[in-house]
């Protein structure tokens, strides 16, 4: 549905303040002055922007919670408790977060799913500005409704596959199109778990090293020392014999 | 006959490696004038650094956000520092009462390698000043923040376990008494804290599944992080006993080295095996027939690494000063290559630009190590840190 008319990067650009013209509208990436974007492939349009997972990567990998995932759907960035160790960008399985590399505080940059915006029950600004309806916003299990409802409606039209509804565990922005996704240059060799529990797999572990270690170093030192001691009471200065 | 076979034949318990004295005085001034040049050199990114942020200097971007700063500042700085917690734990815990000469220069390398990590992560951050955050900032889902607060306290161990040395020099023999009280328990805390961060920095890369080249990706990343920086730390020891026999004309310890080096083997075997295996379990191996960089990298990791490993089970590679050197040189080199290819070189195809570190990163890294040298040396020439031969 989408005519590439790029009023989503526009309406994105007004609300967050950064600046937009053709030069920037022919740019199809995202970065710091650029949270959304339109991307072409063989005169099909994409879109893409943060896809605010249901367990998103990034959250989970912040040493310092500077990205929290809100009951609303929308994750967020707090850039006051940010240290720029850049993690989330390494870990983002969609490849969404960007840097303000030539800021002196630099921030990380991301859309917000126009958090301030749907907490007063208003449409994200991409969506209220698309005028076809290929961008639109709701709650997820209406819109998951609406995407199958449009693929049914139109077998022919469309691939019959949603995209974010499994991978990485969900997100809560979702794609439909005519072509299989890669053609779109999306990402579809994302395992369908969380990616969370990779890193939580290990770290899980973390007390029962230490309880385990601390056990079993002190006994060694037990052991080797109490040796000594034995040695010594028998009245032999023989010393910890050299291993061979 | 060469040296390894003069010397298998006959050889001296302890060796004093033999420099003239021209080449002294030579030494003397070209090692002043690279440090000089690399100071103003480091001096000058430091300044672009701080004046126009990290994209004026270095060649990071939004598809390849960590660059040799992390890669080799962070990731080889700890590795390579993990002598410290090895030997601490011979001696200290396993009471091989022998090494103990060589531990307070391993600690010393160690303690040396922290505070430079840390002062590699101050240029890195995009926040530094933010750094301490993690302290106040929760998050202990995070591998990050559990490598911050293990670094953080294992930095604290090993001041503890390196200011008798200062001590010593001062004669505060109360705080020393006081210190060597809670000596065991320290230890022991040492040496966990090391085993976490120094897995856990592998753990980072468990959540990379689509980027991580999968020769390089595997769940194993934390055990073999694990293993290969108890490789390193023992590598790193034998180098820095050779250079400091050199020059200060100490004499080496070569029954003690023997000794590491023959661990060293048995751990870079024990390395080399669960290497190849959780590539036969993972069904990566048929990658092997690809021509492409990866592969490349990957057989030049593995060489560096295992011709040291099986050279190293020899007992006249192990006698040799000269060889032995080398071939402790040959895993660090072997170590350094592993974490490159995980944290920079294995992410390149899928993020899809290619990254060469721009010279003021590569400037401020090598003025990060040589302030490391000059620190580690100044060190030795003013504390305690090599025991008196009696």
């Amino acid at each position: 549905m989408c005519i590439g008319c790029r009023a989503c990067e526009q309406s994105c650009a007004l609300r967050w303040n950064l600046p937009w013209n053709e030069t920037v509208g022919s740019e199809e990436r995202l970065s710091a002055h650029k949270l959304t974007t339109i991307t072409t492939h063989d005169g099909r349009y994409s879109r893409r922007l943060c896809m605010h997972c249901a367990e998103p990567t990034c959250v989970s990998v912040c040493p310092v919670g500077a990205l929290e995932k809100t009951a609303l759907g929308p994750v967020v960035y707090d850039a006051s408790k940010c240290m720029g160790c850049r993690y989330c960008m390494t870990a983002c399985p969609f490849q969404v977060p960007v840097y303000e590399w030539s800021n002196r505080v630099p921030r990380v940059r991301k859309c917000d799913m126009c958090r301030d915006r749907q907490m007063a029950g208003k449409p994200t600004a991409c969506a209220e500005a698309c005028p076809t309806g290929a961008t639109c916003c709701g709650d997820r299990d209406a819109l998951i409704a609406e995407a199958r409802r449009r693929i049914a409606e139109k077998p022919a039209d469309y691939y019959p596959r949603i995209y974010g509804l499994r991978e990485a565990g969900g997100a809560s922005v979702l794609t439909i199109a005519a072509v299989p996704f890669e053609q779109l240059g999306l990402r579809t060799d994302l395992p369908s778990q969380p990616l969370p529990g990779l890193t939580w797999a290990p770290l899980s572990h973390v007390p029962d090293v230490v309880s385990v270690g601390s056990v079993l170093l002190g006994g060694v030192w037990w052991i080797t020392h109490r040796r000594e001691e034995v040695a010594r009471a028998e009245g032999s200065p023989r010393r910890q014999e050299p291993r061979s | 006959m060469s040296t390894a076979e003069r010397l298998a034949g006959k050889l001296p318990q302890i060796v004093t490696l033999p420099q003239t004295k021209l080449a002294r005085t030579v030494a003397w001034y070209f090692w002043r004038v690279v440090f000089a040049a690399l100071m103003l050199a480091g001096a000058y990114a430091t300044y672009v650094r701080i004046t126009s942020g990290l994209g004026g200097v270095t060649n990071l971007s939004d598809r390849f956000p960590w660059g040799i700063w992390i890669g080799f500042d962070v990731l080889c700085g700890v590795g390579l520092a993990a002598g410290g917690f090895t030997l601490v734990a011979a001696v200290h815990i396993c009471n091989l009462e022998r090494y103990k000469p060589i531990v307070r220069p391993a600690v010393l390398t160690a303690f040396l390698g922290y505070i430079l990590v840390v002062v590699a992560l101050l240029f890195d951050l995009g926040r530094p000043w933010n750094i301490w955050h993690p302290l106040v900032m929760w998050n202990p889902r995070s591998v990050m923040f559990e490598v911050a607060w293990c670094v953080m306290l294992y930095s604290m161990v090993l001041t503890l376990e390196f200011v008798p040395a200062v001590l010593e020099r001062l004669q505060w023999k109360r705080t020393l008494a006081w210190l060597s009280a809670i000596s065991v328990p320290l230890v022991i805390g040492g040496v966990i804290l090391s085993t976490l961060h120094q897995s856990s920095l592998g753990s980072l890369f468990l959540i990379v599944p689509n980027k991580l080249y999968p020769l390089w990706y595997s769940p194993m990343l934390p055990v073999m992080f694990f293993v290969s920086a108890v490789c390193a730390g023992l590598a790193m020891t034998i180098f820095e006993s050779w250079h400091s026999s050199r020059s200060f004309g100490r004499q080496l310890e070569m029954p003690l080295l023997n000794g590491m080096a023959r661990l060293l083997a048995v751990l870079m075997a024990v390395f080399l095996t669960i290497r190849f295996l959780d590539l036969l379990h993972r069904d990566a191996l048929r990658l092997l027939l690809e021509n492409r960089t990866e592969t490349w990298l990957f057989g030049l990791e593995c060489a560096l690494m295992a011709i040291p490993t099986v050279l190293l089970f020899s007992r006249r590679v192990r006698d040799n000063p000269t060889s032995l050197y080398f071939m402790a040189l040959l895993v660090l080199f072997g170590f350094i290559a592993n974490r490159l290819n995980v944290s920079i070189t294995g992410m390149e195809a899928a993020s899809g630009v290619h990254y060469v570190p721009r010279w003021t990163e590569v400037a401020i890294t090598l003025a990060i190590c040589a302030l490391g040298f000059a620190v580690f040396r100044w060190a030795v020439l003013n504390l305690p840190v090599f025991e008196e031969r009696e």
